[in-house]
């Protein structure tokens, strides 16, 4: 078995320049959480079926369990630690509070991150676009029912 | 899940240095999005020394018309650029509606058509971990000698899951391969076996560069049947391409994927031209559908209603593109 050398990856992450030093073989979930501490990012089912480590790349929803950290070299990553601006949560983050689109918790970093990248690409999705896009990301609390409410709520400008 | 094995990644920027890279490294393996490939390396499905990544060649990311080549796709084009592409989406809706049908946004935005018509096959007893496999003796597959869905049988019966292969194949696509000896332009369909241990006939160093579908395409769509709505492997996907003159099928093609160990054509739909869709075509539709089809104890629904709803789909996307006002029911 051979091992896997480090090199520096540099990427931007939450708006800012970021080095680490890891393997080809380090998954950028493993880097958030366990080199960088951003452990917002949840680890769920860990093989790509339930949303929880969903992040951004380049403005995309991609999963941090899928992904591995060398890939995000030379590009922008975003976590749910970058979305509260000086300590106040987003509209989307804020609607999510206010609807009730959280119970345990557990699938909710995940789900902010798959609507906030289709927002920035849709300001004004329908209901079928908002199922469509987080169609990877499982919820067992919620029914999704306020989940899909409060990105509307997100949409329209409230809260 | 446990952690990846150590392996080093090459990122090759053309077709000749890809080559080179595989021939260099014999334990290597390539990749593009990765979707598939790191859960199954988690699982300890492969243990390779050195992976390629092939999405910084060019001639690979490139997705477009070309005279007469029609639409040419690269191999590492994301299923989502396919999808929204406006050629793809506008002419060619049955790829479009196969790219759309993988998974969720986010596993199109990484996924690749070439990681997706090269997808391993799948099976309840493979897609496990490596402590599952092992407490069950593994399998034929993979480091066992047993295939448990057939015990008594000799080959792997784990099936081929991909979405995009069908909806090609009805279109009659035609796929470039680069390796050690160069490139060539063969059938997508000359890719498959019936193996599901060995379904890819990819020799050593082989990859997918593009895939090359004829202008004018034939009116066609693709339909799945999955365990989970949201996401899933299909249980059975089909796609129909029908062409009619007037009110005759004059052009048919039919490839199913879930249901056998690679995407196929389905044989013997010359019998079906010259007549119009009718509740009896349709029977007879379904009929062939089910005595080609193979499905095994692969996934945890059964066998049989996996047979039967592969042919129900055949049904009902003929019935939609022959025009006909009624679905048949093969059952």
């Amino acid at each position: 078995m051979t091992q896997a050398t480090k090199q520096v990856r540099a990427f931007c992450l939450n708006g800012r320049a970021q080095e680490v030093l890891v393997a080809d073989n380090v998954l950028l979930l493993d880097t958030l959480r366990e080199a960088l501490g951003l452990t917002g990012t949840k680890r769920g089912c860990d093989g790509g079926e339930c949303g929880a480590c969903t992040v951004l790349i380049d403005g995309t929803p991609r999963l941090a369990c899928l992904t591995r950290t060398q890939e995000c070299d030379g590009h922008g990553v975003e976590t749910i630690e970058g979305l509260a601006e000086n300590g106040r949560m987003s509209r989307l983050q804020r609607a999510f509070h206010e609807r009730l689109g959280t119970q345990c918790g557990y699938c909710t970093p995940g789900m902010v991150m798959a609507a906030d990248g289709l927002l920035r690409r849709n300001p004004d999705p329908s209901v079928a676009e908002i199922r469509a896009a987080l169609a990877g990301n499982i919820c067992r609390c919620t029914g999704y029912v306020k989940i899909i409410e409060a990105i509307q709520d997100a949409a329209r400008g409230a809260p | 899940m446990e952690l990846l094995p150590p392996f080093h990644v090459a990122t090759p920027g053309s077709i000749a240095a890809a080559v080179a890279a595989g021939r260099h490294q014999e334990a290597s393996r390539f990749i593009a999005g990765g979707t598939d490939l790191m859960v199954n390396l988690r699982h300890g499905l492969g243990d390779p020394a050195a992976l390629i990544d092939l999405r910084g060649i060019p001639e690979l990311r490139h997705v477009g018309t070309t005279g007469p080549d029609g639409l040419v796709i690269g191999a590492a084009v994301t299923l989502a650029e396919l999808a929204e592409h406006p050629t793809v989406a506008t002419r060619y809706p049955a790829i479009a509606a196969a790219a759309t049908a993988v998974g969720a946004p986010a596993h199109r935005a990484a996924g690749t058509v070439g990681g997706n018509l090269c997808l391993d096959t799948r099976c309840i007893f493979y897609n496990r971990s490596a402590w599952w496999r092992e407490a069950n003796g593994f399998c034929l597959k993979y480091q066992g000698d047993t295939c448990h869905v057939a015990p008594t049988g000799k080959r792997c019966h784990a099936a081929f899951s991909g979405d995009l292969a069908p909806a090609l194949l009805a279109h009659a696509a035609e796929i470039d391969i680069a390796g050690p000896d160069g490139l060539r332009r063969q059938p997508l369909a000359a890719l498959y076996a019936e193996d599901g241990a060995a379904h890819l006939r990819l020799a050593a160093g082989e990859f997918l560069v593009r895939v090359i579908v004829a202008a004018d395409p034939w009116p066609a769509a693709y339909a799945k049947a999955r365990a989970r709505g949201a996401i899933d492997f299909p249980l059975a996907g089909v796609a129909v391409a029908l062409r009619r003159s007037g009110d005759d099928v004059d052009g048919l093609r039919v490839a199913l994927t879930g249901t056998n160990a690679r995407p196929f054509l389905l044989e013997g739909t010359e019998g079906l031209l010259g007549a119009p869709v009718s509740p009896a075509w349709l029977d007879r539709l379904g009929r062939l559908v089910q005595k080609q089809v193979s499905p095994m104890r692969t996934t945890l629904l059964a066998a049989q209603y996996r047979r039967r709803v592969a042919a129900a789909l055949a049904q009902r996307l003929a019935a939609t593109l022959g025009g006909a006002a009624v679905v048949g029911d093969a059952a």
